[in-house]
């Protein structure tokens, strides 16, 4: 299940973080494919978040493939995004744990594998 | 199709167009004195507009910033009040509401703290079955966990019940996920109005080498420009941007006190 939070000092419009989290809750596993998402009003009433924005988060998720909406009995999970199975994350994240303990007794803050990181995967400076 | 539409003149309020779908739920944001109250008024019909017209399909129920109520009638009588001087009373509705923020009916209304008399006038304006509701500084007496599910509790009415909302605050960092339409009123004129998510997406801030051109197109909202460096708050709509700028989405609340910071 998943427990959705809007971050009031994010400046990602709301019904995308709404969509991350979905996304999130998949790749980690903590929703599977067939799983159903909580319906509009239940994510209204325990996370006061518009029923407005829920709906356009989950019109979003269908839109990218990842749920679909079955007349009268919800919103359900299709696919995972990307291929990798969340089974396939447990080496990558031992392999990555090393790799952040090399990092910080090198010196490096958190800061500095944020920026590392996303300078991999923006592939610039090699 | 609108729910609320209007254009307003009234007093500091000047020109002020817009119109609401229903099912909505509108932040009005300004500074004290930009005329929030005065086009809540309006648009409730307590107040005639100078020129311009207002038009609201269905039933309205307006909760002014000061509450008013008969301060020697115990919360019992508000209800039975409610009933009595409504054609349309949904008693179980209001009696919900104060059972759920567990408001003692046999007290004065004078002796209720200030959020308990929000909850008061809450419920006897749900009681009503409004089709819209508006709120004039709601939360204003509220601590900040009952803020919380005051809002939470008013959005599942509007999810349930299909009402429109409009309700004025100061605190622009509470809205966010909150109101799907923003409404922001500067010295009696509308500043902004739009779907919150819609602005969101569209204001960009580029951070650079001090410069007195912006590095993209698009209307700049906001610059600023330190010794070394500038900063452009720009409705551009997208964060691609060439080195040495870099570009970030703002919070709702940088955006509203940009536009603000324009029109002082």
């Amino acid at each position: 299940m998943v427990e959705f939070h809007v971050d009031r000092g994010s400046g990602l419009p709301a019904y995308l973080q709404l969509g991350q989290q979905v996304r999130e809750a998949l790749r980690l596993g903590w929703l599977q494919p067939g799983d159903r998402l909580p319906t509009v009003r239940d994510v209204v009433a325990t996370s006061g978040v518009n029923a407005n924005t829920v709906l356009k988060a989950y019109r979003e998720l269908e839109l990218a493939g990842l749920v679909e909406a079955r007349q009268g009995s919800g919103t359900f999970v299709k696919a995972s995004p990307g291929s990798a199975a969340p089974e396939d994350f447990d080496p990558l994240r031992a392999t990555l744990a090393v790799w952040v303990t090399e990092a910080r007794s090198a010196g490096l803050e958190d800061e500095d594998i944020y920026a590392l990181l996303r300078e991999v995967l923006s592939g610039g400076a090699q | 199709m609108s729910v609320v539409a209007a254009e307003v003149w009234k007093w500091a309020v000047h020109d002020v167009s817009f119109e609401l779908p229903p099912g909505s739920v509108t932040a009005l944001v300004g500074a004290n004195g930009s005329g929030k109250s005065t086009l809540l008024n309006v648009l409730a019909g307590h107040l005639p507009p100078e020129s311009g017209h207002t038009s609201i399909a269905g039933r309205v129920a307006y909760v002014p910033q000061h509450k008013p109520m008969y301060k020697n009638f115990n919360v019992a009588d508000v209800l039975q009040f409610g009933r009595r001087m409504n054609n349309v009373w949904d008693n179980e509705r209001a009696d919900e509401w104060l059972a759920r923020f567990k408001v003692p009916r046999k007290l004065p209304i004078e002796d209720l703290s200030g959020g308990q008399r929000t909850h008061v006038t809450l419920a006897l304006a749900l009681g009503s079955r409004p089709d819209v509701l508006m709120l004039d500084e709601p939360l204003s007496e509220l601590d900040p966990l009952a803020r919380r599910k005051v809002m939470r509790e008013l959005l599942t009415e509007v999810s349930d019940n299909g009402m429109t909302l409009i309700f004025s605050t100061h605190v622009v960092a509470e809205i966010g996920g909150v109101a799907d339409r923003l409404l922001l009123l500067a010295g009696g004129r509308l500043l902004l109005d739009g779907d919150t998510d819609e602005l969101l997406e569209e204001h960009v801030l580029y951070t650079g080498p001090r410069d007195s051109e912006s590095p993209v197109e698009g209307p700049v909202v906001l610059a600023k420009h330190g010794k070394t460096q500038s900063q452009y708050l720009v409705r551009s709509g997208g964060t691609q941007i060439a080195e040495p700028w870099t570009a970030r989405y703002v919070t709702l609340e940088e955006l509203v006190v940009a536009h603000l910071e324009r029109a002082a």
